[in-house]
């Protein structure tokens, strides 16, 4: 594997995430990580229509008038989307009906239309798909935290395994609703971002505004 | 002066390149307890005043007090009255070695209700203090800043907005996202845009609602079910609500606080006890307690006039909206904390009249939240800022066409 195309893979996991760092694809992310099982769909899905996007609009990049690139790149998202919504109902019916509008919502999804103009635009195909695929896979990577820590506190179990016995079945833990309601998310990803920016002090932005320090004088008691 | 001296002595082992260095703040903690600090400000915009942060936070600390023996009280009438109706002779968990070693079970005895109330109450507080207290000396360690007295007020308002039979590790977690997510991560005392009480009360009522709401955790008594005032309010109109004796709740009832609810919240004359010693000391502002007052009132009384034949709740006057429920406790403690509430002296009626009518609009209008105190307030802080900036912005532009610039 060449170093380019290590580096659009890798980067987005951490060093510039598209939730943690660049805070795209939040309304999904809150909204799709009340389970595990849920949560990974999401991921595929998202992951396949932004390496595939990527590569579509790559290919055709050249050809795309500039006034109308917007209508194109959408075009190709839709109809990738759209497909991707099929198969799910056609082979995990269950778990598409979880996902409802979610699946369909990633044809607006900032990450895929973000990709598409960032990096699509300008550079050939096969790079841009691993630049899609190495986005979803960063967004997979919070999708994946946040939909652990959320079904296991919110409801005692991974993948619907119960692993906290709930005190509903005669078992001693008491789930936290909190975790099931969409604020969790946020503040989930809030604890995220701060324990990613305490490693990585480059991604803290600059303060807009800083105090005076006060000065201080020693008196006698 | 020998403790001067003991404390002296100890300084430099605390100060920078000291062996304790780290524990720093806990330290200069106890010295100004006992000591006004050695070091004041110089420069910049400040008020000199006789009272500091310390005072300010005991005084409120202290005009807590009413409300929280009675309280206490309350909890053990409410409790073993219950008892009584329901033919219990004992507790019959952990609680009931120590009710049993000072009092008995006597409805009609105040040291017994007191003690009653005591046991239940003081492991609450004391699990609320230690772990809130231990969050906020870490932080005060990492981020060295000294150990604020804010923790102390936090603390006792948090305790006292619970329920009564709210389990011990609840309360423990509760007060962690107070202090922690409502305070701490923002700066800490100062820079908190919400109440951090508040946070750590929403945060259980949201995690953990069947014990934090409903009717089965108001009284002290395992089994008991009785809803509060309000919520008897909200399912079936105001001249069915009662006591948990049975009888019918008069409006004294309720002004003194003969009625079950969160442990402090019951008692609206306890609470304007310690509202006239925040407003005589000016520790709190009159202008943010009576805005909230009038709109609750403005609203309350819009909302009989217009009437609505569904909803009875839109006929409860003014006068029932003030002692039930956590209306009083919120608008005297909780509003006017100087920290979340507006600064300015117009934004300040603004802030209240918001906090009075969103209580009222989430009480009536809503069926399922049937105390709005809590999240009008909430909701009030996070507009502070905003309102705040209007006031401003109106005055230099009052003041810019008053000079013709």
């Amino acid at each position: 594997m060449s170093s380019a195309v290590k580096a659009v893979l890798t980067r987005p996991l951490v060093t510039e995430n598209p939730i943690t760092l660049q805070i795209l694809g939040i309304c999904s992310s809150l909204a799709v990580t009340t389970s595990l099982n849920v949560a990974i769909v999401m991921c595929v899905a998202l992951t396949v229509v932004t390496g595939f996007s990527n590569f579509f609009i790559s290919l055709v990049r050249n050809y795309m008038p500039s006034s109308i690139r917007i209508i194109i790149q959408m075009a190709i998202i839709s109809a990738l989307v759209i497909a991707v919504d099929q198969l799910l109902q056609a082979f995990a019916y269950e778990i598409s009906k979880q996902l409802s509008v979610f699946v369909g919502l990633i044809i607006t999804n900032c990450i895929v239309m973000g990709r598409a103009e960032a990096f699509a635009m300008k550079n050939p195909p096969v790079i841009s798909f691993m630049d899609g695929i190495g986005n979803g896979l960063g967004y997979s990577m919070v999708l994946l935290i946040l939909a652990s820590i959320r079904e296991l506190f919110g409801s005692g179990s991974l993948f619907g395994m119960e692993i906290l016995p709930l005190v509903a079945n005669g078992g001693w833990y008491q789930p936290n609703g909190l975790m099931l309601l969409a604020p969790s998310a946020f503040f989930i990803i809030g604890f995220l971002i701060w324990i990613v920016r305490t490693k990585r002090v480059e991604q803290v932005e600059k303060t807009e505004f800083r105090l005076a320090p006060h000065t201080v004088q020693e008196v006698a008691h | 002066m020998g403790l001067r001296k003991i404390l002296d002595d100890m300084a430099p082992q605390f100060e920078k390149g000291g062996r304790h260095e780290k524990w720093y703040p806990l330290y200069e903690a106890v010295d100004t307890i006992f000591y006004s600090p050695g070091r004041v400000t110089v420069s910049g915009a400040h008020v000199r005043d006789g009272v500091d942060l310390k005072r300010i936070m005991i005084t409120v600390w202290l005009a807590v007090f009413p409300a929280m023996f009675y309280g206490m009280y309350n909890l053990g009438y409410q409790a073993t009255s219950g008892m009584a109706n329901m033919g219990l002779t004992s507790t019959g968990d952990w609680h009931a070695f120590w009710i049993e070693l000072f009092s008995s079970y006597n409805p009609a005895s105040a040291w017994d209700c007191l003690w009653y109330g005591a046991v239940y109450y003081i492991p609450i507080y004391a699990v609320v203090f230690i772990v809130g207290g231990f969050w906020e000396v870490l932080f005060a360690m990492i981020r060295k800043h000294e150990v604020n007295e804010g923790f102390f007020v936090t603390s006792i308002l948090f305790s006292l907005i619970v329920p009564p039979d709210i389990p011990l590790w609840q309360a423990a977690l509760g007060i962690t996202f107070g202090v922690v997510v409502g305070k701490e991560l923002f700066g800490g005392t100062g820079k908190n845009f919400i109440n951090p009480a508040l946070a750590g009360r929403a945060f259980l009522f949201f995690a953990y609602a069947p014990q934090m709401s409903g009717d089965a955790v108001w009284t002290a008594v395992d089994g008991f079910s009785g809803a509060t005032s309000l919520g008897q309010l909200a399912s079936q109109g105001l001249p069915a609500v009662s006591m948990a004796t049975g009888q019918e709740l008069t409006w004294m009832d309720a002004f003194i606080g003969r009625e079950q609810g969160a442990i402090g919240e019951t008692s609206t004359l306890a609470i304007l006890i310690g509202a006239a010693v925040l407003l005589i000391s000016k520790i709190a502002s009159w202008r943010i307690m009576l805005g909230v007052f009038l709109g609750m009132v403005g609203f309350s009384t819009f909302l009989n006039v217009i009437g609505s034949d569904t909803n009875h709740l839109f006929a409860t006057p003014w006068y029932w909206h003030v002692v039930l429920g956590g209306f009083a406790f919120g608008m005297v403690f909780m509003a006017t904390d100087p920290v979340s509430s507006a600064m300015t002296n117009t934004g300040k009626w603004v802030f209240g009249a918001l906090i009075g009518f969103m209580a009222v609009m989430i009480r009536v209008m809503n069926p399922a939240y049937p105390e709005g105190m809590m999240l009008a307030i909430l909701f009030a802080n996070l507009f502070a800022p905003l309102i705040d900036n209007l006031v401003v912005r109106a005055n230099i532009r009052r003041r810019i066409a008053r000079n013709g610039i």
